[in-house]
């Protein structure tokens, strides 16, 4: 069953469920965020648990230019990242290139009535008339819900902000840009502590640089970040300040049968999420999805092919820079199942323990509300049967990068270009 | 009354039949939900006296309701309103009525911002104790456990702090609940509250029976202790110095230390930091027997662990740790157990473990005695005089005295020079500024002939530094030096090198003479003052600039009380007055200040000067260029708008004050370049006076 929930004006560039599941989150590249929420009223009649609704939208970001560098600072919302909720309001941090901003969502429905020397309607009254003194009475009001932003923590990236990630222990969170990796306190935005340093002295010498980074989902001094040559590197906070060097490798010797001029670039890692359970992680590189054991670090415990047949594309794919897509992945609630998004509105699905996996295809035009998803098949090579889709037809300016799966239940959450799609399982 | 602001003077008012005292009163509930933050929270800051017009009765039945539903203001203004209800008590209606404030107060403890919360549980714990006993359970308690068991973890870190407050007045059943709420806090799901109590611990034990510390507070600093969180660990540590005092010797021993010990070693060094950061506490709390067999050892650990935080901590600590242990013994200790170590730390990797240890390794002179430290210490602090990181050297440097009270500074003084000279030179002009700091400090204990044959110079050279702030402390300190070394010094060494830079062709060069005169004069006294700094002055109110001239008159206003009146009378009094006469309109404006200054003193002389034309008050910055301007002089073209700008702000502000419209001579300032001085000798802070005339 789907449904088609909103077409977005701009391009969607991060989504993200809260702790509960019952808000769900998107940034777009105009540096706005939308904020859904689940239907409450309808909850009890089960087949509309899926139904989200615009609960909240706000401009995070703006365009900025720093003039120092003469660099047009763009407004587009790389992550956003929902802390754990610790009182009636609900708080975020979204993030551009540069700049965090944390942002606290509450509602109110009261407001306060009675002046003294005006009406209501803001129309004075003649003083002379002031006899008693009245104190204001709060009323109940139509629900409103407001967005305001409560620390800005900026100036700690020289280069782009890829990831965010609090930390278990609620009071602390990382910011990982290409080369750096900084943690901040929630509460303080005038500091912060360079955690890992990549940065070569000589930029000759750079050779990789950091395209993701998380923290540990429970144990709060572990921290991992994923570099552009295909390793995760863990890092543990209690034994030193500085985490340079880092205290686990997690890397899978090459296929040298498989080796060409795009290894380096295909093995670059996209996307690392822990598990719920915080026993495993999964990278997504360019072609697959990898779950590690955290306590296996010469090769991943399960290898996912997210779409093997484009190994023969990747010529064009080069060409049309396709091959630097930055594919997100995520864990389902109970860590059994992982999704990942592909080409041609495709994304795909694996369930770990029956070792089965899906292709779905979000798109408008197969999909009215309530319809069940048909499984797609993408042939390689030889004879198409029918149902297939060649290789050749696939549409690559159609891309899933962002996906996001309810913490508890089974509701996805897929961001196509520009619309966004939240199906969820088929209840009868 | 207080409330009297805002329009509440404004004509509006008057027409009232009676009612006049109302009005403002009015105004300033309005203004609790005025849209500008600034108007709500001058309101909250005065609701004392909306709740005096209100009286008590009103204030508990519809001030207070209103109140617990403002929790969506901004920040400051709920911070503003927890203040504001801890002293509110007398406003209700007496101790009888304390229980009204806790609703407010209640919703001020679940939002999201700290500073916020902190300050309601500050203020509900000073009600708290305005409670009756029976209040108290009645109302007070249930309050706690409301917060205590709340669904959201602020309202529970806030429940924390107000245990300890209510307990010791509980009756016995009260009390078991009240434990049994903080033992489930400090077991709590989120570590935010886990953190909470574990730093509430120690306060909520002082209040416990000696019984229940054993049996209650003592198994949660130990579940605390080794919680899976750094940041709870190492809170218990903190924990760890209330417990302990609370315990006797063996107590302590068997229940406290062996959690002390795994903390000292933790595999997170946040948390082995913590320890070396609170050791004086931690040493004072467990006494001289337990440290000695326990902290000395994990001290020394400490000081070589691989953390350079924890390293840097430590170091910190070494002076504090000596002097606390016992005098008996305490020499062989150190000597043993902890030069050792010092001495590795002398050549650490991180220099900030070197320039936490240089800032406390001269006071280990005064524990160990002549001898040892001229045998062991010495070398030390030779070496890290002679450290590559200039704040090795400056700690070191700064804290001089405590050695020469012991082996006087002679010892030292072959490798200080060097020093001192290499930091005088320091390409950092901070690093110089330091260094200057501690000149009259060094002059003292150097004695006269070593700072003439080696330090004057460098004191000197500092006049003509290219930056200014090291001009302007290399004068102040000139003044402490004469204040040290006495007048006649002053008279033979100082003012006549300073009085020849009168004439260089620099004149930021000239205008340190005449700083230096200006610090130097009171130092100097009279005599040297009339004789031999007044004619230099009085001979450069001819300079050319005109920045030199105006700060000839500032110098002579500043000299002035000195000098006696025949000086005053004769010689200042003509060159104020051809200043005065100056083409230049900041000069004349200066020299007028001087002018009025000195007639003051000189009551019998009749000035010039009408009451109207007296210059402003905001006239007498000391750091010149500054300088005020009244919108009715001829101000220059740029600069004429925007003192009528400022003037008609001033005016607005007046206005809104509620004091008298009438634009007072508001100060607008100017801050100009003059175009023929060379580009090279301006910089930041010595910005050149425009002079107008000469454009």
């Amino acid at each position: 069953m789907a449904t088609l929930m909103a077409t977005l004006q701009y391009i969607i560039s991060t989504v993200e469920f809260n702790h509960s599941g019952e808000l769900l989150a998107t940034g777009d590249k105009g540096g706005r965020v939308v904020i859904f929420q689940q239907e409450q009223e309808n909850k009890i009649q089960s087949h509309s648990r899926g139904e989200y609704n615009v609960y909240s939208t706000f401009q995070s970001h703006e365009p900025e230019f720093d003039y120092l560098k003469s660099l047009e600072i763009e407004e587009k919302i790389n992550k956003i990242r929902w802390l754990p909720q610790k009182n009636a309001a609900q708080f975020l941090l979204s993030t551009n290139d540069k700049t965090i901003k944390l942002w606290k969502i509450s509602e109110r429905d009261k407001r306060p009535e009675g002046y003294n020397l005006k009406e209501e309607d803001g129309r004075y009254r003649d003083p002379t008339t002031v006899t008693t003194l009245r104190v204001p009475v709060f009323r109940p009001m139509d629900l409103m819900v407001e967005a305001s932003p409560r620390r800005i923590f900026a100036n700690a990236h020289t280069y782009h902000i890829n990831s965010i990630s609090i930390n278990s222990d609620y009071e602390t969170y990382l910011s990982a840009d290409d080369l750096r990796i900084n943690l901040w306190h929630l509460e303080i935005t005038d500091r912060s502590f360079n955690i890992v340093d990549i940065k070569p002295a000589n930029m000759e010498e750079l050779t990789e640089v950091i395209t993701a980074a998380e923290f540990h989902p429970n144990s709060c001094n572990t921290f991992v970040y994923s570099s552009s040559k295909g390793t995760i590197r863990l890092c543990d906070m209690r034994a030193s300040a500085l985490c340079d060097r880092h205290s686990k490798l997690f890397e899978e010797p090459e296929d040298p049968s498989n080796r060409s001029f795009f290894s380096e670039i295909i093995s670059s890692i996209s996307d690392v999420k822990f598990s719920h359970s915080g026993r495993y992680m999964m990278t997504r590189d360019y072609l697959s999805v990898k779950i590690w054991d955290l306590n296996m670090e010469n090769r991943p415990v399960e290898t996912y092919q997210v779409h093997e047949y484009l190994r023969s594309k990747l010529c064009s794919l080069y060409e049309n820079d396709c091959i630097f897509d930055k594919f997100e992945c995520c864990w389902n609630g109970s860590d059994s199942v992982v999704m990942t998004g592909s080409y041609n509105n495709f994304f795909r699905m694996f369930d770990r323990n029956t070792k089965r996996d899906i292709t779905l295809e979000a798109s408008r035009e197969n999909n009215k509300p309530r319809t069940v998803l048909k499984p797609r098949k993408v042939c390689a090579s030889g004879k198409r049967k029918k149902d297939e889709i060649s290789v050749d037809s696939l549409d690559f300016n159609k891309k899933i990068l962002h996906t996001a799966w309810h913490p508890k239940e089974n509701i996805i959450a897929v961001a196509t270009t520009n619309n966004l799609y939240i199906f969820q399982d088929k209840v009868n | 009354m207080a409330g009297a602001a805002g329009p509440g003077t404004g004509p509006g008012a008057a027409g009232g039949d009676g009612d006049d005292s109302l009005y403002p009163i009015a105004v300033l509930i309005d203004e609790l939900r005025n849209e500008d933050v600034q108007l709500r929270l001058n309101s909250i800051k005065k609701l004392s006296t909306i709740a005096l017009a209100l009286g008590v009765e009103r204030t508990r039945t519809e001030l207070l309701p209103f109140l617990t539903d403002t929790i969506y203001d901004e920040d400051e203004v709920l911070l503003a309103l927890a203040e504001q209800l801890g002293n509110f008590t007398g406003l209700v209606g007496g101790p009888d009525f304390a229980h009204c404030l806790l609703p407010p107060l209640e919703s001020l403890a679940t939002v999201e911002e700290t500073v916020v919360r902190d300050k309601a549980v500050e203020s509900l714990r000073q009600i708290s104790q305005e409670h009756t006993s029976v209040a108290l359970e009645a109302h007070f308690v249930p309050l706690v456990k409301r917060l205590a068991s709340g669904d959201w973890f602020t309202s529970r870190t806030s429940a924390c702090g107000l245990f300890s407050v209510c307990y010791p007045r509980a009756s016995n059943a009260v009390k078991a609940e009240i434990r049994q709420h903080f033992r489930s806090l400090c077991s709590d799901d989120t570590p935010m509250v886990r953190r909470a109590a574990a730093s509430k611990l120690g306060e909520f034990a002082k209040v416990l029976e000696l019984d229940s510390v054993k049996s209650e507070i003592v198994p949660l600093f130990t579940n605390l202790a080794s919680d899976e969180q750094d940041s709870v660990r190492l809170l218990a540590v903190e924990a760890c110095v209330s417990i302990a005092q609370l315990l006797s010797q063996e107590d302590l021993e068997a229940l406290v230390m062996p959690i002390l010990r795994q903390a000292a070693e933790d595999k997170s060094w946040r948390v082995r930091y913590m320890v070396a950061d609170k050791f004086s506490e931690l040493q004072k709390a467990v006494g001289p027997k337990i440290t000695q067999n326990d902290l000395i050892p994990a001290f020394q650990n400490l000081l070589k662990d691989c953390e350079a935080e924890v390293r840097a901590a430590a170091a910190h600590k070494v002076k504090e740790l000596c002097e606390n242990l016992p005098i008996e013994g305490r020499e062989t200790i150190i000597m043993n157990q902890i030069l050792p170590y010092i001495k590795e730390l002398v050549s650490d990797t991180n220099q900030h473990v070197k320039s936490a240890l240089a800032s406390v390794i001269m006071g280990l002179s005064t524990i160990l005695g002549k001898e040892n430290t001229i045998e062991h210490l010495l070398p030390l602090f030779l070496a890290q005089l002679k450290d590559e990181c200039p704040e090795v050297r400056l700690n070191i440097i700064s804290n001089l005295d405590c050695v020469n009270e012991v082996i006087g500074i002679r010892q030292l003084s072959q490798s200080l020079l060097p020093a001192i000279v290499e930091l005088a030179e320091d390409a950092k002009w901070r690093v110089r500024l330091a260094i200057i700091e501690y000149m009259p400090l060094l002059a003292g204990q150097l004695g006269v002939e070593f700072f003439d044959e080696k330090l004057n110079s460098l004191c000197m050279a500092w006049l003509v530094d290219h930056v200014y702030a090291i001009r302007e402390a290399a004068t102040n300190n000139l003044m402490k030096l004469v204040q040290k070394f006495g007048t006649e010094w002053a008279q033979n060494t100082i003012v006549p090198k300073v009085l020849v830079m009168a004439n260089d062709p620099n004149y930021l060069h000239r205008m340190t003479t005449l700083f230096c005169i200006n610090a130097l004069s009171e130092a100097c006294g009279q005599e040297i003052t009339t004789k031999q700094m007044l004619p230099i002055v009085l001979k450069m109110a001819g300079d050319q600039v005109a920045n030199v001239r105006f700060n000839v008159a500032k110098s002579l206003q500043k000299i002035g009380p000195i000098l006696d009146t025949d000086a005053l009378q004769e010689e200042v009094k003509p060159v104020l007055q051809k200043l005065g006469q100056d083409e230049d309109m900041d000069v004349k404006y200066f020299a007028q200040e001087a002018m009025s200054v000195v007639a003051q003193r000189l009551r019998k002389l009749d000035l010039p000067v009408k009451d109207s034309d007296e210059p402003s008050a905001p006239g007498a910055d000391k750091n010149h260029f500054l300088r005020p301007r009244g919108p009715g002089e001829d101000a220059g073209k740029v600069s004429r708008d925007r003192a009528a700008r400022v003037a008609s702000e001033a005016a607005v502000e007046a206005a809104q004050l509620g004091v008298g419209t009438q634009p007072r001579s508001g100060p607008a300032y100017q801050l100009c370049v003059n175009p023929r001085e060379t580009l090279a000798h301006l910089e930041i802070v010595g910005l050149v006076h425009f002079s107008q005339s000469r454009d």
